[in-house]
């Protein structure tokens, strides 16, 4: 029987680092119940420990079945400790559960080694190890030896004699069973023994009344019959005599050193989303079924079914792209699960309190999306944390609760999934930001800019360093790479901040990146696609609120917004049907709330888009994000407006302003 | 052949569970825990169950102790899955009914033979 054992690993790394993050998540529920409760924690809620011993123990079972051995040795000893967490043996302190954390790290980094085939750092593993066994208590069961199967060679002469008790069969045990496992050993003589055997009226049909008289000639040990017997010991009488000439040669065991596949990229799949899928696919057929009859004689009279049909098919293939992004979405728990244990070790090292609640991880993105938003996400939580949070004696001071609170907070909203990351925190210096960005020449001394758009500043590439608002404030450390990372997402973040009384970075993203809804636009012969998202609206052009500002690109007033306008045929170097700006139609647009209007010479159609990179298949283009198929096969190229909007703005002369009710442009444009 | 379930809450070992007994021509049923065992079982009928020890929701002595009690599942074999350490669960396995034990860790070769051993 030959099974690769290989095509369960994958399987096996991934629901063990699910369970070891699930682990770390009861652990540190486990510590704070221990600060509620004291001593009685385990008591209080016995499944907190459960749970993180089920994870020790699976991570252990599959380990050794897939043989991983250092991986089983060491949860081996994990179980252990847990077990005398779980038996009272010892206490779940904050020492204990600071060295559990460590031994789930030591673990992660042990599968992930077996993994990749990698080394991990042994030393630090051993360490903890040793550490983990100190804390040993003297009735812990010691490591299990693995068991040997023996086998004999050499020929004995066995008599066993079986006596089965009633209730043998109760236990779903059967001697018929046993007889037969008995005779693949050697060779067998049995004679029943019917002397309990009741008479008809008294007996009991669920009763075992037999027994058996057994002669056994075979290679065989006294271990190897005893094994047989193994299940049924404590329900029958069983003596084995023997004449034993045997001699006994272990087989030596041949360790299965599987060589580690690379880490291929799965995605695990819930089965309802699988089964919605093949649901969806069965009604495609239906309808191809029913297409390709209604064509095989086709005549006019069914012209009005070939276009139900087609509606049909239409929401089908609508139906199976929905089920097919489906599969790709995963909760937001893989992204958040990790910041409990951040939050508890920071505070523990910044000596603040803090209380972290999440909310809405349950909300599904797409995996790319999860991954990539690790980070961004992790530096925010930080963030609030170094310099959100004030310590507790300065908090106690402020009149505010001793332990901070940073809370999380996901819920889809149309297309897109909002994140809030959330502090109660001191807030944003708004003071220093601003003599800092004067500082640096953003704003000029006498500007009296609007509190969000002095936020703003800390978005900026090396705007705050260390130094520049370093005990007051801080924050902007690497928020400009935080930006970055989420816009390459397609997605934006915005921070509002109360001085005094915290912080709130909002984050938005779209629910996937492979599709999006998408205007056709039309320019010339060629259609572009502007992101759905990024559209405020569209107007007709009224010639008389359009303004050239000297050394500036064209205005264009909109409701005393001036807007700059972007001639996308000059941009992209096309024919259009008109270059008069009354003939076409502006598309106004917005990015990083900046707005821009977009020349075109019509709007062709909103349509979802199937997103190409462009990159991948030609190479990056300035303005364009991205390309895509239309139904008639033509490719159209996806504008990339946030890239538009800064061309835009730059070509205004003025840098990138935001525009407003607030703005008022240098050069007053005449509107007549 | 012979239709078995096997349960378990990680999903590696009941794939290795269900790819071997499928590879002699068994049919395999899989849940997760306990409970969803019971779920899966009623009204219907298998002729062997091998069940994890340690689960959320039901273990496996909890699950055991339930399919004795149902008139179908009276002289059903049910193994379980335990490991070395694990001697005071096997005894509580037996109380509660079970037929016998698979201990972890094993081969798929020694799972079809503890199957055949039951199945015959």
């Amino acid at each position: 029987m030959a099974i690769d054992m290989r095509q369960f690993h994958q399987t096996f790394f991934e629901e063990s680092l699910e369970g070891l993050a699930g682990m770390e998540t009861e652990l540190l529920r486990l510590e704070k119940a221990a600060a509620d409760n004291g001593h009685d924690a385990v008591a209080a809620d016995p499944e907190i420990l459960n749970t993180i011993f089920r994870a020790a123990h699976s991570v252990k079972g599959g380990s050794s079945t897939f043989g991983f051995d250092e991986v089983a040795a060491f949860a081996h000893v994990l179980e252990s400790r847990l077990d005398d967490l779980r038996d009272g043996r010892s206490r779940p302190d904050r020492r204990v559960i600071s060295l559990l954390l460590l031994s789930v790290d030591c673990l992660r980094s042990l599968i992930i080694a077996a993994r990749t085939g990698k080394d991990v750092d042994k030393d630090a593993v051993d360490g903890v190890r040793a550490q983990l066994e100190s804390l040993e208590s003297e009735n812990a069961v010691p490591a299990a030896a693995p068991v040997m199967p023996a086998k004999s060679s050499g020929t004995a002469h066995w008599d066993v004699v079986f006596r089965p008790h009633r209730r043998l069969f109760h236990n779903g045990n059967d001697p018929l069973r046993i007889l037969r496992e008995l005779s693949d050993l050697g060779e067998l003589k049995v004679q029943a023994d019917l002397a309990a055997l009741p008479t008809w009226e008294q007996m009991d049909p669920e009763a075992c009344y037999l027994g058996w008289n057994i002669e056994l000639i075979g290679p065989v040990t006294r271990e190897t019959i005893a094994d047989v017997f193994s299940w049924v010991m404590d329900d029958c009488t069983l003596e084995v005599t023997a004449h034993p000439v045997q001699s006994l040669a272990p087989r030596s065991i041949t360790e299965a050193v599987a060589s580690m596949d690379a880490h291929a990229d799965t995605l695990r799949v819930s089965v309802p989303k699988v089964d919605a899928l093949i649901n969806t696919v069965g009604e495609l057929v239906i309808t191809q079924t029913m297409l390709s009859q209604l064509t095989t004689n086709f005549s006019f009279d069914n012209l009005s079914r070939l276009f139900a049909g087609i509606a049909q098919l239409e929401r089908n293939t609508r139906e199976l792209q929905e089920s097919v992004m489906h599969i790709r979405m995963l909760p937001l728990s893989f992204a958040f699960n990790r910041l409990p244990r951040l939050v508890h070790d920071m505070s523990q090292k910044l000596e603040k309190k803090v209380e972290l609640t999440i909310h809405g991880e349950q909300t599904e993105i797409d995996k790319t999306v999860i991954d990539r938003l690790i980070d961004p996400l992790l530096h925010l939580v930080r963030n609030s944390l170094d310099h959100g949070i004030e310590p507790p004696a300065a908090r106690l001071a402020a009149g505010k609760p001793e332990t901070g609170r940073i809370e999380l907070k996901a819920y889809q909203k149309g297309g897109n999934v909002v994140i809030e990351v959330r502090d109660d925190g001191r807030g944003l210096a708004y003071d220093r930001i601003f003599s800092k960005a004067v500082e640096r020449g953003l704003f000029p001394a006498s500007a009296n800019p609007a509190p969000e758009e002095i936020a703003e500043m800390i978005f900026r590439p090396g705007f705050s360093t260390a130094e520049a608002v370093s005990d007051v404030s801080g924050r902007g450390v690497g928020m400009d790479v935080v930006r970055s990372n989420i816009r390459s997402l397609g997605g934006t973040i915005e921070v509002a901040s109360q001085p005094g009384s915290g912080t709130c970075f909002t984050v938005r993203l779209p629910l996937t990146l492979a599709i999006l809804d998408g205007l056709s636009v039309q320019v010339g012969a060629h259609t572009y696609i502007l992101p759905l998202v990024s559209i405020i609206e569209s107007v007709r052009i009224n010639p008389e609120q359009i303004s050239r500002p000297a050394g500036s690109a064209e205005l264009y007033g909109l409701r005393k917004e001036y807007l700059p306008l972007l001639r996308l045929y000059e941009l992209f170097h096309v024919e259009p049907r008109s270059t008069d700006l009354a003939q076409g139609l502006l598309v106004i647009v917005e990015a990083d709330g900046k707005k821009a209007g977009l020349y075109v010479d019509d709007l062709l159609g909103q349509q979802q888009v199937v997103i190409k990179s462009l990159a991948t298949h030609y190479r990056k283009v300035e303005g364009i994000s991205a390309a895509t198929i239309l139904g008639d096969g033509t490719v159209a190229m996806i504008l990339d407006v946030t890239g538009l909007t800064r061309l835009a703005h730059a070509s205004t002369g003025r840098g990138p302003v935001p525009a407003g009710d607030t703005f008022t442009p240098a050069v007053t444009p005449t509107l007549n | 052949m012979a239709t078995i379930l096997t349960v378990d809450d990680t999903a590696s070992m009941r794939q290795m569970i269900s790819f071997t007994l499928n590879s002699v021509g068994h049919e395999v049923i899989q849940a997760c825990d306990g409970k969803e065992a019971l779920q899966l079982l009623q009204g219907k009928k298998v002729d062997l169950v091998i069940a994890d020890v340690n689960m959320p929701n039901m273990d496996g002595i909890t699950l055991v102790k339930s399919l004795r009690e149902q008139a179908d599942y009276k002289f059903t074999p049910i193994l379980m899955l335990t490991t070395e350490s694990q001697e005071s669960k096997r005894q509580q396995g037996k109380v509660a009914g079970a037929t016998g034990w698979i201990v972890k860790p094993f081969n798929p070769e020694q799972l079809l033979n503890v199957v055949k051993k039951v199945l015959g």
